[in-house]
């Protein structure tokens, strides 16, 4: 297959862009790759085409890309580019049209198709430990951990209806 | 059961007695796990990775596959104690890291060393199972049981889409990593390991050295691994993986047979000298020691050299370990009096 830019070498590196959720191939040879890819692919080890990878595929301009900002623990799509690694399970859900095209690269596919936990299961045991923890914390007027408390139930409680596809 | 209890035990995964075992060393899965409600250890705040820390303890208290294991703490833990739980391949190098995080950092053990768990490495858990020889659907049985158990006590973060959710997006999906540590020593004399290696990096496996990423190939032993770990399930990673070591078990076994018939007398002469400088030496390294302990587990699955069993040959890869010496000797020790406490060893065990 020869290369979309130069239209002369093999093309070596494949890549799918997402545009509005169509998605394009794309097939370039190394030495177009490393000149007209974007910015963080032209890092070639492994952390920096990591959050290289990350920086490709949707065409969110920078501008929302920039506002991304994980409202669970605070991660910025900025911080992901840096470090190559994700800040909570929360962040998959914030940075999602970013990442689907980088998964896809990583994995070849998209779709998880192994094991899931116990359907919407909410693990009582927890949740009662957690329910008495907070009738406490109320007693002892410790309001910043009975808040805590009150939204780690809540999460939990709620969970049944994040099995959901997204 | 405390540390120091292990250092007269052996790992059930040294045993040498599952299937293949003369090619396969040991066979492992583990599992990257995250909870529900907290970051990630890299972006925790340590109070979080404190409370990740004190669930799992929590839940180790009601499990009944892993009520007794030992729970500690790597904060608490020597240098030694580190690096002795890194030999054992019971934790990773970066866990072992002396640094900030250490203190909410900790490590499960269960009997025989069979399942362990490290806490707030690069995930919140990463369960792993260990099996002697060519055994990955007994790890997996293993490993399914206790994550089962642990899924009932512990919210795990978690999409329909793209599975169990990881730190690092290499490891979504199953968040399963299989493999095989596999003694080549055949391919290696015969110069065919590479073609082998580089087809089945091919075919979706990793090669890697005994001790894991980034580490070379001593003594001949290559650990093989999955790739992928979304759009595929956990039996498809297994089937895949079995399919694959399989052959090139067969591969390594075509080319003993074929060394015995065509040089046996050179393969012979290596196999023996090996034994001769190990039962022989005052002094020597831990470098050379695998190299030569390569040869003569050789020689002992051969049926060359009948004394020996191969379980103690399996175990004297880890004895003779830095840490492991040290333990051993019950003080700290200059590299070359190891050397001399290593050779000490080896002549007295064979």
């Amino acid at each position: 297959m020869r290369c979309d830019l130069c239209n002369e070498r093999e093309a070596t590196v494949h890549l799918t862009e997402m545009i509005d959720d169509q998605s394009r191939e794309l097939h370039l040879c190394e030495p177009c790759a490393r000149e007209k890819a974007p910015k963080g692919l032209q890092g070639f080890g492994l952390a920096e085409l990591l959050a290289g990878l990350a920086d490709f595929g949707s065409k969110m301009g920078e501008e929302t890309k920039a506002k991304l900002v994980c409202p669970r623990c605070k991660m910025t799509y900025e911080d992901f580019r840096k470090t190559g690694r994700l800040g909570c399970g929360q962040c998959y859900e914030t940075f999602h049209r970013a990442l689907a095209p980088l998964l896809k690269r990583i994995h070849g596919s998209g779709e998880h198709v192994g094991k899931e936990p116990a359907a919407g299961k909410v693990p009582a045991e927890e949740l009662s430990q957690l329910k008495e923890q907070l009738k406490k914390s109320v007693a002892e007027e410790a309001f910043e951990e009975a808040a805590r408390l009150r939204d780690r139930i809540r999460a939990l409680e709620v969970k049944p209806k994040r099995a959901r596809k997204i | 059961m405390t540390l120091n209890d292990l250092t007269r035990e052996t790992g059930e995964w040294l045993r040498g007695k599952g299937p293949k075992g003369e090619i396969v060393m040991s066979s492992r899965i583990r599992l990257a796990r995250n909870l529900d409600d907290l970051p990630f250890p890299h972006w925790a705040k340590p109070v979080q990775r404190a409370q990740v820390l004190a669930r799992v303890q929590d839940m180790i208290k009601v499990s009944k596959f892993l009520k007794g294991s030992m729970f500690l703490k790597i904060g608490e833990l020597s240098e030694l104690d580190r690096l002795f739980l890194v030999e054992r391949h019971l934790i990773s190098r970066e866990h072992a890291v002396e640094g900030t995080e250490s203190n909410q950092k900790g490590v499960v053990i269960s009997d025989l060393e069979i399942i362990s768990i490290m806490i707030n490495e690069e995930d919140h858990l990463r369960v792993q199972v260990m099996q002697s020889g060519f055994n990955l659907q007994e790890a997996w049985r293993v490993l399914g049981q206790v994550n089962a158990e642990m899924e009932e006590k512990l919210a795990y973060a978690f999409l329909p889409e793209w599975g169990y959710l990881t730190a690092c997006p290499t490891n979504v999906g199953t968040g399963m990593r299989a493999s095989c540590m596999l003694h080549l020593p055949c391919l290696v004399i015969t110069k065919q390991i590479d073609r082998v290696l580089h087809a089945i990096t091919k075919l979706g496996l990793t090669a890697r050295g005994l001790y894991g990423e980034g580490t070379e190939a001593l003594g001949n032993f290559f650990q093989l691994s999955n790739q992928v770990s979304l759009g595929i399930s956990e039996e498809e990673i297994l089937d895949n993986m079995e399919r694959l070591i399989r052959q090139v078990i067969e591969q390594e076994e075509a080319a003993r047979t074929a060394l015995l018939n065509q040089s046996r007398n050179s393969l012979e002469d290596r196999i023996w000298r090996a034994y001769g400088t190990l039962r022989s030496a005052h002094l020597i390294t831990s470098n050379e020691t695998i190299e030569m302990l390569s040869l003569v587990r050789l020689g002992v699955d051969l049926g060359l050299i009948a004394t020996l069993e191969q379980g103690k040959v399996n175990q004297l890869f880890i004895q003779t370990q830095p840490a492991h010496l040290q333990k051993l000797e019950g003080r700290p020790l200059t590299p070359s009096e190891r050397d001399a406490r290593r050779a000490k060893l080896l002549r007295e065990s064979l």
